[in-house]
């Protein structure tokens, strides 16, 4: 009662004509090593793992041993810029339909250079028929691997490592799928794979799981039954027949038995008390639609049934579905959600997965790689790579893909760093770290969509600009700026393609897609020359700084540092001033600002708190290079520092617009203690530490952090979190509930925003946040 | 002066496809009593105790009458009666053209059927229906035929050695505690009640995969236009040319999770096929059908009873009527999947508790006069 795939089922007709278009599949094929396949009833899924070589961004210091004083330094720049390329993994899924295989093999022979490949693991019900042809093809020889094992895998990986992987389906909701954030422990949870057969398996860990049962009755029962019933063949077509149906034809409902509702048990008159029951009891004609939709109803309610009392004798709540009868079919998703409803009351929700159909593919794949320990790695999903989820409903999917509609990818980049949970979240399980849900609420949505698409001319010239002595980087612009603006007509359409849209998911596919086309760092002389103007000004700002008064040194202090987070390249209004008029300086920035009160005001409890006794360790996630970075955070730092608090400064991994780097961010800090006393002592005393946060994206992820900023964090006892700048308290983490006290600041700037806040632009958000419940951080 | 309940005595429960009829024969009538007796109430029981069939759907199930019951000072037979609901506008009449209500009894009812037609009866025959909730008559009635027994023997029965199909045979058993139970009901659908005392029970779930889907399922795929007849093919059927076994997908058992070959793993997933379809026989589908119902509600039985810690399954409704094949598979699956930990049972009156109870009640609202 077991099983997955449909193996075996009709004939399948080889297309050779079709031509491959090889800039969009099958990319980095000439690395490719450790292939894997899923062959289903219909489709297959082709796994691979390649290396990709792409540039990268280095700064490097220039030795400064020589030139001690501030002033010879003048007109040099600080640090070097070089363009490395950088050789990084990632991993390849490819979902095509059976016929393509062929082809598709042919094509990947003619590419394949790497001679060091012998196997490749398979798994699926059409594995075993398609062996020959495959080890003819490919001279590899063809190793099976067991389906449920690979499934499960799968279900692993993605779970872990795609934070919007799972999703509840809601026909009615402005967005069919409402994603899940998904917990970083992922365990306990019921997997119900819905092939021909059913299968529920169990999985407590990574290599530990178990079927805990199943039922014949699953989607080879629909396809079976539905084909005799009704004389349609494909399955597709049933699930078409049955969405425009009248089950109540063909079923016995309650009220045609008790003439209305049976009451007492509570059970509803449109309750199905007999499915089939009045074909049994009628004799007329019943028609094709009404049938599959009472044989559908059957069918899920039966095994929505099944998986709420496996749920419940095993008390779990986290149930997947998965199996060809789910795969992206509105109308069973739908079917299926309604019925756990039913029988849980609620209690239990029905999850479904953006990447189910790939799952025994990838669980092949890794059952290959196990030498390489790829659950070791932290992975993201490449959204410049990907083809998203599709709605397969025609009045939702309008337009048709650009690339053959018939093939659909999935890459995942292995990360540097090993990614976990910021320790200091009050509750990692509810933690969600943006603050609009753009699926959700279509107004933000349009304007979001809108303005980056606006902003995409100014991308673009950025781009090109960082890459001067380079001609033909105005075509990879080009070619940037129409996958970007091609991602961005289908997220109008499809919000839900990649998880939660949202404005964080906006930013890092813009991330992603410059990548793709080697810019890696289009900001890098900017954020120079930033870094360069700002550094000449550290001693002045710090020195007016300590003149003043405790009481308005403090006041000067926030203030420096929200007006530094005034420059900011990535908020448009923001660059037009600063392209237009290069002499904007701090001081000015500081006219700029809102007045107090401001928009949310929490100073005068800050300063309260200041009054006590100083903070153990503060973590500060920076922002902005350049003025922010320089005059705005550390003299704020210096004087945490000096307070007796110690510093732990988070930044960026890699680059992102203009947020200053972890390696920018060690240079400047060196230049910055040769000048300063104070900075000088906290570094070499490791008071002051400089960690990176895992993170490539103008925004932040508290359940995505590197594993060393996490242990940094707990070792030193941290009981601040300071978050700085729009993208990582505005669109994220604004409502982050923290177990230590927190301050979030930005300057709001953008004019839309600002609105929707309540306020003007360049509006002032300084949330100061102790936890109800004290942590004994004291 | 006594008051004793006037016959007839009745009771009756109208359920999606079927009524079942219960009817007390007095064997103790006196002389002066049969002089009495009013000519009407007379027909009645002529018509009702020498008939077998009645009209062209009506029957009476002999094999199950009950001798020599005395209920309420009263000794007689019980007779169990059944006819289609979609017979059921006839019977009023019938009602009618034989005066019923001139008798001034209560007809107690249970069953859907019971609130759905209680118009019908109070205007096409001047009928009050006393409704009676068809779980709690299910209940009593069966309570009380088990502790009457069936004419000396016991009312309950199970298979022994459920797993061998060569020695697996039906034998009668007499449990001193019934309780708890779960008591499965699979009529045109399936109620699964958890039955701890008498009086104490609740309704755990229900599915709609019952002994209505069967049919109807067999009739749409076979042109088969009854119970019997769709019985009769799927005992001549192979429902492993229908259904895909967890061998026909691995070759053999599927050790990973301990699934043995001869397990379904799909029901009717050789139908995916369009030469299997071609060249399949009615008996196969009609049997395919009966293995798939038949299994699914064991499946979800077993479900229940382990979700409730219960070991004993009790299994009754018309499903199960002349229907050995889906008894011996419910006492296999309860057997074979729990490893020997639940016990299928079975009662004699399949059927009929519903109609047992609702006869019960009469006898009760008279005593409580």
């Amino acid at each position: 009662m077991a099983l997955c795939g449909v193996a075996d089922t009709g004939s399948h007709s080889m297309d050779k004509s079709i031509t491959l278009p090889p800039d969009e599949i099958f990319r980095n094929l000439e690395n490719a090593k450790r292939f894997a396949i899923d062959i289903g009833g219909s489709l297959t899924k082709l796994a691979y793992y390649s290396t990709v070589q792409h540039k990268v961004a280095k700064v490097r210091s220039f030795d400064h041993s020589a030139k001690v004083s501030l002033q010879e330094t003048d007109g040099d720049p600080l640090y070097e810029i070089s363009v490395q390329e950088e050789i990084t993994a990632r991993l390849h899924f490819i979902k095509f339909e059976n016929a393509y295989i062929e082809t598709c093999l042919d094509f990947i022979k003619d590419h394949l250079v790497n001679t060091e490949t012998k196997v490749i693991k398979a798994t699926g019900g059409g594995a075993h028929k398609f062996k020959d042809l495959i080890e003819k093809k490919l001279k590899l020889k063809v190793d099976k691997e067991d389906e449920m094992t690979c499934l499960i895998k799968g279900c692993n990986f993605v779970l872990k490592n795609i934070p919007h992987e799972a999703f509840v389906y809601a026909k009615h909701a402005d967005s069919e799928f409402r994603f899940q954030h998904t917990h970083p422990d992922i365990f306990p949870y019921l997997l119900i794979n819905i092939g021909s057969g059913v299968s529920i398996v169990k999985v407590e860990a990574e290599d530990k799981f178990e079927r805990i049962g199943g039922s014949s009755i699953g989607g080879g029962t629909f396809w079976g039954l539905g084909a005799l019933l009704t004389k349609t063949k494909r399955f597709d077509e049933l699930l078409q027949l049955a969405s425009k149906g009248q089950h109540t034809n063909v079923d016995m409902l309650v009220k045609d038995i008790y003439g209305g509702a049976y009451g007492s048990l509570g059970l509803t008159g449109d309750l199905i008390a007999s499915s089939f029951g009045k074909s049994a009891t009628t004799d007329k004609e019943f028609s094709k639609e009404d049938m599959a939709k009472s044989l559908l109803h059957m069918i899920s309610n039966d095994i929505g049934q099944l998986a709420c009392l496996y749920a419940k004798l095993h008390n779990l709540t986290r149930v997947y579905f998965g199996g060809f009868f789910i795969r992206g079919h509105p109308v069973t998703m739908h079917t299926i959600t309604y019925s756990i409803n039913f029988f849980t009351k609620g209690e239990v929700q029905a999850l479904f997965l953006r990447h189910e159909g790939y799952l025994g593919a990838i669980g092949a794949f890794l059952k290959g790689a196990e030498e390489d320990n790829p659950n070791q790695y932290s992975w993201g999903e490449n959204y410049a790579g990907s083809s998203g989820l599709m709605s397969v409903s025609p009045e939702l999917n309008p337009i048709q893909r650009a690339r053959s509609g018939t093939f659909d990818m999935l890459e995942m980049d292995r990360l540097e760093r090993q990614l976990v949970n910021l320790p200091l979240l009050q509750d990692a399980t509810s933690y969600i770290p943006d603050t609009v849900d753009l699926t959700e609420d279509a107004l933000a949505r349009e304007y979001w969509l809108y303005c980056f698409e606006e902003a995409l001319d100014g991308v673009v010239k950025r781009a090109i600009a960082s890459q001067k002595d380079q001609p033909e980087a105005v075509e990879r612009a080009e070619k940037f700026r129409q996958k970007y603006r091609h991602k961005l007509q289908t997220l109008r359409h499809q919000p839900f393609a990649y998880g939660s849209l949202t404005v964080r998911s906006l930013l890092d596919t813009r991330e992603h897609c410059l990548n793709e086309f080697n810019f890696p760092d289009p900001y890098s002389k900017i954020k120079q020359k930033e870094n360069d103007m700002a550094l000449k000004y550290y001693l002045k700002v710090v020195k007016s700084v300590e003149e003043l008064s405790w009481e308005q040194r403090q006041f000067n202090l926030v203030k420096g540092l929200l007006a530094g987070n005034v420059f900011d390249w990535g908020a448009k209004a923001v660059s037009d001033v600063l392209e237009s008029d290069p002499e904007f300086g701090f001081e000015q920035a500081k006219q700029q600002l809102q007045e107090r009160p401001w928009l949310v005001d929490a100073y005068n409890q800050w300063i309260e708190r200041l009054k006590g006794p100083p903070h153990k360790c503060a973590l500060f996630f920076v922002d902005n290079s350049g003025i922010d970075i320089i005059l705005g955070v550390f003299p704020f730092i210096r004087e945490l520092l000096i307070r007796g608090t110690e510093v732990v400064l988070a930044s960026n991994s890699g680059p992102a617009l203009n947020d200053v780097t972890n390696s920018e961010l060690q240079i400047l800090t060196e230049r910055i203690a040769a000048m300063d006393p104070v900075i000088h002592a906290a570094l070499k005393e490791d008071r002051l530490a400089l960690v990176q946060n895992g993170s490539s994206s103008p925004c932040l992820d508290l359940s995505r952090l590197d594993k060393v900023l996490a242990t940094v964090v707990r070792e030193r006892g941290t009981d601040l979190v300071i978050i700085e700048g729009m993208g990582r308290a505005i669109h994220t983490n604004y409502y982050a509930m923290l177990s230590c006290e927190s301050l979030k600041l930005a300057v709001i700037k953008n004019s839309w925003l600002a609105d929707r806040l309540g306020g003007k632009i360049f509006s002032v958000v300084f949330k100061y946040e102790v936890p109800s419940k004290a942590q004994g951080q004291h | 002066y006594i008051l004793k309940c006037t016959f007839p005595w009745f009771g009756m429960d109208i359920g999606g496809t079927l009524v079942k009829l219960v009817y007390f024969e007095p064997k103790d009538i006196t002389a002066e009593e049969e002089l009495e007796e009013v000519e009407n109430l007379k027909s009645i029981r002529r018509y009702l105790t020498s008939n077998t069939a009645y009209g062209k759907t009506g029957v009476r199930d002999v094999h199950l009458e009950l001798h020599n019951l005395t209920i309420c000072g009263r000794t007689g037979n019980l007779h169990f009666i059944r006819f289609p609901t979609a017979a059921m506008h006839r019977f009023i009449q019938m009602g009618r053209d034989k005066h019923f209500s001139s008798l001034h009894t209560t007809l107690c009812a249970t069953g859907g059927g019971a609130y759905k037609f209680e118009n019908d009866f109070r205007t096409m025959a001047d009928l009050e229906l006393l409704k009676l909730d068809e779980l709690d008559c299910l209940i009593q009635g069966l309570l009380y035929i088990d502790s009457v027994g069936f004419n000396g023997h016991p009312e309950c029965y199970y298979f022994e050695n459920p797993s061998d199909t060569q020695n697996c045979i039906k034998s009668p058993c007499c449990l001193d505690n019934l309780f708890p139970m779960l008591l499965v009901n699979i009529g045109s659908g399936v109620s699964l009640l958890a039955v701890y005392t008498k009086d104490n029970y609740k309704r755990v779930t229900g599915t709609s995969l019952g002994g209505g889907t069967f049919l109807g399922l067999c009739c749409l795929l076979t042109g088969c236009e009854t119970f019997e007849e769709a019985l009769e093919m799927a005992s001549k059927g192979d429902s492993t040319n229908v259904d895909k076994l967890v061998k026909d997908i691995y070759g053999g058992d599927y050790q990973r999770f301990g699934l043995q070959g001869s397990a379904v793993a799909s029901s009717f997933g050789h139908m995916m096929s369009k030469e299997k379809r071609d060249s399949i026989s009615k008996e196969d589908l009609a049997r395919a059908t009966l293995v798939t119902i038949t299994n699914n509600i064991g499946s979800i039985a077993r479900m229940c009873a382990v979700n409730e810690k219960i070991e004993r399954v009790v299994f009754v409704g018309n499903f199960l009527r002349i229907n050995t094949v889906s008894t011996k598979l419910l006492a296999y699956a309860m057997d074979f999947w729990s490893k020997g930990q639940l016990r299928a049972l079975f009662l004699e009156h399949e059927g009929y508790f519903g109609a047992v109870g609702a006869f019960l009640e009469l006898l009760k609202s008279s005593d409580d006069a």
